[in-house]
């Protein structure tokens, strides 16, 4: 089990090192601190939307999830800075990671 | 340690064209050979190739082509910063006495891979550059309270001195109106405020200090060099609106220098889109946080090229491992008082500044005459 592979089912968890139990992001194989095993943290998880922006009718914007990571996400309803999100829909399409959060 | 000295550069125009990475290369090296004859290529110890084009073993091919047989050839890639990246590794091969003159030529096709940064899944389906601009225009128009309209005047501004560059991809001027109406890319961003992506080449020759004064009566040193990498991926910046790796290799390259940034005569700064040279500007401390705009109004007004004379990346193009290289001949030529209508007053100290991928990693270096 990695992230990529529950990813690709649709299920975003969150890497976390085995031994100093820090979240490692971007996703790897081994802790980018103390070169640990990554393991995986089950959600759900709640985002914070931290910046946003919009092309034609599409809303995009910068969420971070447990104080650490950030990722660019969809979002239908116009977003509002600090608003609470959390993820409806990711996965791997034509090797990009997508991620759509409510 | 050797002072590292700038005895020669060749550049061709910025251009949409359709040529062969090694045609690009060749043709700013082959300019720069042609106007420099006291310059041996026999004496060339180094060949290095700045570029982000896929194609293989690319500076024996320019040396071959150029009739070089140097000691050390080969490419260095560091996204839009791959340029001054080769400058500072030239300069260090100088510096180390492994090496005394060395030809370094960046090069780029309009289609360059180096556009996009696909390692960096944390974007998810947002990897154009278009899209972490669009968070970097947002975020500092909210913290400051800046509109489209003020940061527009940026590409007015810069659009304007590149019609003064003869090797800039645009010639022509633009005014805010003609900015905001531009095509809407996203709603933070639109054509005007963005660099473009072009074929180009631009060369230059770095030497040992005895090496400089034997063949330029004009020698330009580099005096100040500061990098600094955060990250990779752009979601791990800290701010969406500043520069944390711009300020960090600004302090370095200025302490190195023993200057600060009130000696700074003429800087060339990363405006890969109109938001990037107000952040630029405050985190080089060329003005206080939310008051870059201030300063290029004030540029703009007065009609003063200090800041990106040549027009910036946005007026004269973006050709990625040409750019670094491309902005310390402008400099070059500033200090030399060779810059044409471009000239800015009597400079003595230059700057510049070329970073990649959302600020995430940044090149300054200094230059004095």
């Amino acid at each position: 089990m990695n992230f990529e592979s529950k990813l690709n089912e649709g299920e975003f968890f969150i890497p976390e090192c085995a031994e100093c139990k820090k979240i490692v992001w971007p996703p790897t194989e081994f802790c980018n601190h103390c070169f640990g095993i990554v393991t995986l943290k089950k959600g759900p998880f709640e985002g914070t939307i931290m910046e946003f922006s919009r092309q034609n009718e599409q809303y995009f914007c910068l969420v971070e999830f447990e104080d650490t990571i950030k990722i660019i996400a969809n979002i239908s309803k116009t977003p509002t800075i600090g608003q609470k999100v959390k993820i409806s829909k990711c996965g791997i399409s034509n090797g990009n990671y997508f991620f759509q959060v409510i | 340690m050797t002072k590292v000295g700038i005895v020669g550069y060749g550049i061709t125009p910025f251009t949409k064209d359709d040529k062969k990475i090694e045609s690009v290369l060749l043709d700013s090296a082959r300019e720069l050979f042609r106007n420099n004859s006291q310059i041996s290529r026999n004496d060339i110890d180094a060949v290095l190739v700045s570029t982000n084009n896929n194609s293989k073993y690319l500076s024996p091919i320019l040396s071959e082509m150029a009739g070089i047989q140097p000691k050390i050839a080969h490419t260095i890639e560091s996204s839009c910063n791959s340029g001054t990246n080769s400058i500072v590794s030239a300069y260090s091969y100088i510096a180390s006495g492994l090496a005394d003159l060395i030809l370094i030529t960046g090069a780029e096709r309009y289609d360059s891979p180096g556009q996009i940064l696909e390692w960096d899944n944390s974007r998810g389906e947002y990897k154009h550059p278009i899209f972490w601009a669009s968070i970097f225009a947002k975020s500092y128009k909210r913290e400051f309270s800046i509109s489209d309209e003020q940061l527009a005047i940026v590409s007015v501004k810069n659009h304007k001195q590149a019609k003064e560059n003869p090797n800039a991809l645009s010639n022509k001027t633009y005014t805010v109106e003609n900015v905001i109406s531009s095509k809407k890319l996203t709603d933070d961003l639109r054509l005007l405020d963005c660099s473009r992506p072009c074929t180009g080449g631009a060369s230059i020759i770095l030497a040992s200090e005895e090496k400089t004064k034997q063949l330029t009566d004009k020698p330009i040193w580099i005096t100040g060099i500061g990098q600094k990498t955060i990250s990779a991926g752009f979601t791990k910046n800290n701010s969406f609106s500043s520069m944390e790796s711009t300020k960090l290799a600004g302090q370095t390259a200025l302490k190195m220098a023993n200057k600060n940034f009130k000696d700074i005569d003429v800087a060339e700064i990363h405006d890969a889109f109109s938001v990037c040279e107000p952040m630029a500007l405050e985190s080089l401390e060329f003005s206080a946080k939310g008051h870059g705009m201030d300063m290029i109004n004030e540029l703009y007004d007065t009609n003063n090229f200090k800041i990106n004379p040549r027009g910036g990346l946005i007026g004269s193009g973006h050709p990625l491992g040409a750019t670094g290289i491309a902005q310390t001949i402008e400099i070059t030529q500033q200090l030399q008082l060779n810059a044409g209508k471009r000239q800015v007053d009597n400079p003595r100290v230059g700057l510049v500044h070329n970073m990649s991928a959302a600020a995430t990693s940044s090149t300054v270096l200094v230059l004095e005459t």
